[in-house]
């Protein structure tokens, strides 16, 4: 991934956060590693739990709670270091730079004022217009999302509005700056599947229109497929496995990836074949970080697996997989042992 | 070596082990007992009912023994560690034995409230319609008249005396358990295990009591810890309006009565009154307070 | 919005016309002869029957009842034999200076109370927070009419800094009203202030949690605004609840304070009527309170309306 570095918007090194409970420390991200290239999409898949939404709002530096730090790694965003950044500037990148979509836009935005209100609000923060021009910037950014009757919504409340409908605002709440970068984190979740293909859709015109990158966190594979220019698949707070989705699809190596994409409905089952599941849990986050840490699942493990922790090893170029069987001489093949589980 | 360590380290032995402390954690009465205020609130409660219990045991002289020789006497005195009132009566003694009455009319108001309160309550919650707006009209009605100036004109109709102070107070707390029992229950009674009981044929009765009641304790728990405070404050207003417990009876409210008439001359008699009905009330708020921290999931932390 | 309000208005009909009935049953079941109350054990039994009938205790309770509630419409809440006169000119006489009291204590208490709850709000868990934690914690379990004497002891007796009795006079200047006002609108203000502290920092830590709190983060909201604009307005229910039922106990509180400062407000007047077993009296202030009471709730509800888009009905 170190085509041309100049094209490079966003950079993650070994990122770690840390969740400090009272009954432990809890490695929610554990080392995590990517580059996002100038307008282009790249997906964080995995189950809940696995981080990829805690990597997400560290971009934002957003962290919920003063017990949720980040330990150790750094986030380049064009050359500023975000980690290092005042909180004056980070107010400036924030909303106006990189935005953030989450997962249920009804409660993205505060019930008790109006949506024009929010909008003049988030715009005037960042630019330095007067009311009347950050309200028009506003009708227009709703128009620009397909919402009708775009005035009219802009005096509407929030509970007024249909989840999708939220969401558009929301979208074009990052329309009206600059974004560079949007973080979607599981956009589509809490929407009807049909309004789903219209909020992609959306997002993606809005990318070309725009050139815009975009870092989707979904748990849908089907969405990362026609999305995606990249995929990273997490587990545990790990990197799993790394590459262009394309690649990622053909030749998956890592063996929690075959077991995700073993557990995607086809279409062209047929309906009596029951849907491959991965056995077992994952693991508490709190014991991770001493072995590899799939390895209580995986129907491939060796005695390497208990008492190493994988490094995440470039097998081929731009294909990044962290597993001890696929970094050695002889390679893993899929489907080689075909049912998980003893 | 390390194989079996290793395995444990994220195996399901692991896990399950896990699983099990946690639950332990979790368990209501565990979660008190971590509670720090909780666990402050339960130590005063549970020392202020010891004494009441221990009364003729620990108390040095009869609450009621006038020693006219020895009047208004300070702190430390001879031979009465709180000093002595306008009559020479042992100040230690008279609190002591008022714990008795203070906490027997708080906790008997609470009881009678939370008696009729509830079932009040339960019914208007559960039915809903013409009988749910008549009760709760019923106990708006009530709850308009301030708390005091109410157990002032119960007071007045059925005489001082502490059976008397008892159904006041806990008469005038009624709306207070009627309204947060209608609000659980009405919750509660949506819920999927009542459907399903509805469902199967039990009996409304059986269904209220034996299903819907026990989902609202924990709020009704919670309320009443909280009234009890309140109650010991509103006996003694009462007493100190000279409206609750008649002297020469020993309440904290009536021992405050005449701690007021004697302000200037001995100050430590209002004074102590006044400290222990702080420090109890304090208890009983830290103690409902600390559950309610664990009754709530919304609260944890 | 107006239809909503218009229909809570008629709300407080029912509710109104309960509080009287209860009034009236209580009254009834008072013991003793109201008229021998009033003309004394000695008088004739031709002037107590002329006195029952006058008060019209020889007509049947349903005429009785309705009669009350006629009575009550037209302002007529009784006399007041220990005051000799009508009780509804009295309370009417005695309100202004309650209310000032107790509106000079609630508005202190409510801005402080507040401020010191978003404080602690913002700064959990940090000494700030615990100090004044603790603080409301004692304000909302002090016996205050205990308070009251304590205060009366250390400032007027001890230390004779400020006036025990009565209130100040406008003619002897400023300070004179303000330094009878201290004591008695401390102690009727420090149940309040625990209690907005205490509310204001529950509800605004559940609000600063909440989802759309963090969204405003991300998109680069002041923090000063986030938690001033946005969280205290979606912080604000459950306070002016607060505000509604605290309206009631100060007044409540009132009716003893008063009492220990000699305000001549409706607190005294009570306690009067109460050590002359002034019956009609006390149920005219009991039923005068209540209809406030029921008023203050319709504000409280109404301000709901104002504040949350999202209630619909009420």
């Amino acid at each position: 991934m170190d085509k041309k570095e100049k094209d490079v918007i966003l950079k993650v090194d070994g990122l770690k956060v840390y969740f400090y409970t009272a009954s432990g420390v809890n490695k929610a991200v554990d080392g995590v590693s990517f580059t996002l290239e100038k307008g282009s999409t790249m997906g964080i898949v995995g189950e809940s739990g696995s981080g990829k939404s805690v990597t997400s709002s560290s971009v934002m530096r957003l962290m919920q709670a003063k017990t949720q730090k980040i330990v150790d790694g750094s986030i380049t965003f064009e050359d500023i270091d975000l980690l290092k950044m005042s909180q004056k500037d980070l107010l400036k990148f924030r909303g106006d730079v990189c935005c953030m979509i989450f997962q249920n836009p009804m409660t993205s935005l505060d019930p008790v004022f109006k949506v024009g209100y929010q909008m003049v609000e988030m715009i005037r923060e960042h630019q330095g217009i007067s009311k009347k021009e950050a309200w028009n910037k506003a009708v227009e950014a709703l128009k620009l999302v397909g919402i009708p009757e775009a005035e009219k919504r802009m005096e509407a409340y929030p509970h007024e509005l249909s989840g999708g409908m939220c969401q558009r605002v929301i979208i074009a709440m990052a329309v009206c700056g600059n974004p560079k970068l949007i973080i979607a984190d599981e956009p589509t979740t809490a929407l009807d599947v049909t309004v789903q293909a219209q909020v992609l859709e959306l997002l993606k015109s809005l990318q070309k229109k725009l050139d815009t990158a975009i870092l989707l966190i979904t748990h849908n594979l089907g969405v990362v497929w026609d999305m995606c220019d990249t995929v990273m698949v997490m587990y545990a707070g790990n990197t799993v496995e790394y590459a262009d989705t394309g690649t990622l699809y053909r030749e998956p190596m890592h063996p929690y990836t075959w077991g995700l994409l073993d557990s995607m409905p086809k279409l062209s089952s047929t309906s009596k074949e029951e849907l491959t599941t991965i056995p077992g849990v994952p693991p508490d986050l709190r014991l991770t970080g001493r072995c590899c840490n799939f390895y209580n699942r995986c129907p491939y493990v060796t005695e390497k697996c208990r008492e190493s922790v994988p490094p995440l090893v470039e097998v081929k170029p731009g294909h990044f997989v962290a597993c001890h069987r696929q970094n050695g001489a002889e390679h893993l093949v899929r489907g080689e042992v075909n049912s998980y589980g003893e | 070596m390390s194989e079996n360590k290793t395995q444990d380290i994220l195996g399901r032995e692991a896990n399950m082990a896990m699983l099990q402390k946690e639950r332990k954690a979790n368990n209501a009465w565990n979660k008190l007992k971590r509670n720090r205020t909780a666990m402050i609130g339960f130590f005063i409660v549970a020392f202020m009912i010891l004494m009441a219990l221990l009364a003729p045991v620990i108390s040095p002289y009869s609450p009621n023994a006038i020693n006219p020789g020895i009047p208004f006497k300070g702190i430390g005195f001879k031979g009465h560690l709180l000093g002595t009132d306008d009559l020479g009566r042992d100040i230690l003694s008279r609190i002591i034995y008022g714990a008795r009455v203070s906490l027997i009319v708080a906790v008997g108001a609470t009881l009678v409230g939370a008696g009729i309160g509830v079932l009040i309550g339960l019914v208007a919650g559960y039915f809903g319609g013409w009988l749910d707006a008549v009760l709760m009209r019923i106990m708006d009605g009530m709850f308009s008249f301030p708390f005091i100036l109410l157990a002032m004109i119960l007071i007045t109709v059925f005489g001082n005396g502490v059976t008397n102070v008892i159904f006041a107070i806990g008469i005038a707390s009624v709306p207070g358990f009627a309204r947060v029992t209608r609000g659980q229950v009405i919750i509660v009674k949506e819920e999927e295990y009542c459907n399903a009981c509805r469902v199967v044929g039990v009996s409304d009765t059986r269904l209220l009591f034996l299903h819907i009641l026990p989902n609202c304790v924990s709020q009704i728990i919670v309320y009443a810890t909280l009234r009890v405070a309140s109650a010991i404050i509103s006996e003694a207003s009462l007493s100190f309006l000279g409206l609750g417990i008649a002297l020469p009876t020993a309440s904290w409210g009536s021992i405050l009565r005449v701690g007021r008439d004697c302000l200037t001359t001995a100050p430590h008699v209002a004074g102590v009154a006044g400290v222990f009905i702080l420090v109890t009330v304090i208890g009983f708020n830290l103690l409902g307070d600390g559950i309610r921290d664990v009754m709530d999931p919304k609260m944890k932390q | 919005m107006l239809k909503m309000m218009l229909k809570r208005f008629l709300q407080t009909i029912p509710t109104l016309f309960i509080v009287v009935t209860i009034t009236f049953c209580l009254t009834r079941m008072l013991p003793g002869d109201p008229a021998v109350a009033i003309l004394g054990i000695e008088a004739k039994q031709e002037d107590i029957e002329a006195m029952r009938a006058k008060m019209n205790l020889d007509k049947s309770l349903p005429e009785q009842y309705r009669l009350y509630i006629t009575g009550l419409v037209k302002g007529d809440f009784g006399y007041s034999y220990s005051y000799r006169q009508d009780v509804f000119g009295l309370i009417i006489s005695r309100i202004p200076n309650t209310l000032s009291l107790t509106l000079v204590a609630l508005v202190f208490a409510f801005f402080i109370g507040t401020a010191v709850g978003i404080a602690a709000a913002i700064k959990q868990n940090t000494w700030f927070d615990y100090v004044f934690m603790v603080l409301a914690l004692v304000g909302v379990s002090m016996p205050i009419f205990w308070m009251a004497l304590m205060l009366v002891l250390q400032f007027s007796v001890k230390m004779n800094l400020l006036p025990v009795m009565g209130m100040g006079d406008w003619s002897k200047g400023f300070g004179d009203v303000v330094s009878h006002m201290i004591l008695p609108g401390f102690c009727l203000a420090t149940i309040p202030m625990a209690t907005f502290a205490r509310t204001t920092r529950s509800s605004m830590i559940e609000t600063l949690s909440s989802d759309y709190i963090r969204c405003l983060r991300a998109r680069g909201i002041r923090e000063w605004k986030v938690i001033m604009i946005h969280g205290l307005k979606n912080a604000l229910p459950p306070l002016v609840t607060v505000l509604g039922l605290q309206i009631a106990s100060t007044f409540t509180g009132a009716i003893i304070t008063e009492g220990i400062f000699s305000w001549p407000g409706m607190g005294t007047m009570i306690n009067t009527a109460i050590n002359n077993r002034d019956y009609s009296l006390i149920q005219g202030t009991v039923l005068f309170s209540a209809i406030m009471f029921v008023f203050c709730n319709m504000l409280v509800d109404m301000a709901y309306l104002v504040l949350n888009p999202k209630v619909k009905e009420v």
